[in-house]
């Protein structure tokens, strides 16, 4: 086993080497651009582009003119929203989004709001962090012309029920935006069954290159149209302009095919030893809870709150393992996560988080090691908390009164 | 973000890490900061013949929290009641090389020393009023 281990695989993933191979001769040897329509380089890049398209389609059950390739999910996010806005305002203005979006698609909106572009309702989520299809069916109004709701969370996993809220939005005639960053690749995703228009996602979430995504538009039922926001030389049927990077497509297009061989035997792997971290951490550790829904959330996903001890200084203590925490302290806006806050976990037991992230290169033997660390950090800062032993003392915690800073 | 050696060094070895029985005679207990701001910190002062001989601490925080404390802890013992007063946030940032974002708690650490040094002096001045 080679330390550090990385199990923070909702921030990026590792890329698979069988990408790196089918990407490679695509800098130095097949170097075309795939706009050029008069040579064999050219050709050879449009044709690489084309296949890339397919196996990213028939991934999430697309037609592959309905890939519209970006920079990655934010680009997606934003240029599905502001498309959206500026191609239909004569229709609308309203946007129906959840308060646990990426911050890709909350500052989107936040940004149309500011510029009196949009107007926006955020709806909130149950404990477990779903959002609840009856509350979009409720906040439906004449103006509404877009829903943008997410497959599955970021940071707790919590997977939304997409299909009723697709169901949803084609009954009213209005656009649903889905920001399936997290999970296509690692769930099953197919735009028809789901009812989807528009769909953000990204090659480095699913073991394939950073910089490259996509934005699934759809083509029939209704057409969609979008007005672009990169103007230039009409790429991608004139909705994003710009040359193809035609090596990160390529690692794109194979990432999405190694996800759909391998998403049955991954996601028994991630399944079996993401149960094996928690219930080996929740026995071992008092009041340690979990975040997210208990079941139905990403295969790789935990995140737990282990009270009494701060997320930064639990990263701190296994500094060999790569993780990531909701704590205030960890983020630039000194405020604990906003996803775990709209779940209704107290600020505490937010700063307390840590989010395991497993992916498909994780071994038995990193769980048994992270288990082992986990045990003994907590164990250790608890010790160490000021808060653990006045709880232990019978105080009541949230009786007293604190000099909040 | 990259922690400073001394930082990691206060965390991995804590120095004075515990309580004091608040009621023991010549302790004095600051407990400063809240569990929804990111962070708790108790510290402890024993006086005997107005010097600090001994002190304490336990915090709920971030790594420089738990470092912030941790040196002061250090730095009290062998003080007199009047030094330990002249105790600045500030030389704590400089001795933890803090980054900006972590100014914070060595203020913490300061109003906690404060808070002790306080709590000791209510304790000093009770004893008196109940000789009278």
């Amino acid at each position: 086993m080679k330390l550090p281990i990385f199990l923070d695989n909702h921030s990026t993933t590792p890329m698979d080497p069988r990408v790196l191979e089918t990407m490679l001769p695509y800098f130095v040897e097949k170097f075309g651009n795939a706009a050029s329509r008069n040579h064999a380089f050219g050709w050879a890049a449009e044709e690489a582009v084309e296949n890339a398209r397919k196996q990213i389609a028939k991934l999430i059950k697309a037609d592959p003119k309905e890939i519209v390739f970006t920079s990655g999910a934010t680009e997606s996010d934003n240029l599905a929203i502001k498309g959206v806005v500026e191609m239909y305002k004569e229709k609308g203005d309203h946007i129906i989004t959840s308060s646990t979006e990426h911050r890709a698609v909350l500052d989107t909106v936040k940004v149309l709001e500011g510029k009196g572009k949009a107007t926006a309702t955020y709806l909130p989520v149950d404990k477990f962090g779903m959002v609840s299809p009856e509350d979009v069916r409720k906040a439906i109004t004449e103006k509404t012309i877009l829903i943008s709701i997410m497959l599955a969370n970021n940071e707790i996993g919590t997977i939304n029920p997409v299909k009723e809220i697709g169901k949803i939005a084609k009954g009213k005639g209005i656009l649903f935006h889905c920001d399936a960053t997290q999970g296509v690749g690692k769930i099953p995703v197919d735009v028809q069954d789901m009812g989807i228009d528009l769909m953000s996602f990204s090659a480095h979430k699913m073991y394939g290159p950073k910089g490259v995504g996509a934005l699934y538009v759809r083509k029939k039922n209704p057409r969609v149209r979008i007005t672009a926001q990169m103007d230039g030389g009409g790429h991608e049927r004139g909705m994003r302009s710009g040359t193809l990077p035609v090596p990160l497509i390529v690692g794109f297009g194979k990432a999405c095919e190694l996800c759909e061989q391998e998403m049955a035997k991954d996601t028994t792997r991630l399944i079996a030893m993401r149960d094996r971290l928690e219930a080996s951490i929740t026995k071992n550790l008092e009041e340690s809870y979990l975040n997210g829904h208990p079941t139905n959330r990403l295969p790789g996903n935990l995140n737990i709150s282990f009270a009494y001890v701060e997320g930064e200084s639990l990263l701190m203590g296994m500094k060999d393992i790569a993780l990531s925490s909701g704590s205030a302290c960890t983020s630039a806006t000194l405020e604990p996560s906003y996803v775990l806050r709209a779940l209704g976990v107290g600020t505490d037991l937010a700063h307390s988080s840590i989010r395991f992230g497993l992916g498909r290169f994780n071994t038995d033997d990193e769980i048994d090691y992270t288990i082992k660390k986990v045990i003994e950090i907590v164990t250790k800062l608890r010790e160490m908390s000021p808060l653990y032993e006045m709880a232990k003392e019978g105080v009541d915690l949230k009786s007293v009164q604190w000099a909040a800073h | 973000m990259a922690y400073s050696d001394k930082v990691v060094d206060h965390f991995t070895n804590p120095r004075n890490m515990g309580s004091f029985k608040k009621d023991e005679e010549g302790v004095g207990t600051g407990m400063v900061g809240a569990p929804e701001c990111g962070d708790v910190m108790k510290l402890q002062i024993k006086v005997q013949n107005d010097t600090i001989v001994d002190a304490k601490f336990k915090t709920f925080g971030c790594g420089s929290a738990i470092a912030s404390s941790s040196l002061a802890t250090e730095w009290l013992k062998g003080k007199t009641v009047e030094e330990a007063q002249k105790i600045k946030n500030t030389d704590i940032v400089q001795e933890l090389n803090l980054p900006p974002v972590k100014i914070h708690c060595s203020v913490l650490a300061e109003d906690a020393i404060k808070a002790a040094l306080a709590d000791y002096q209510k304790k000093v001045d009770g004893a008196l009023t109940d000789a009278k």
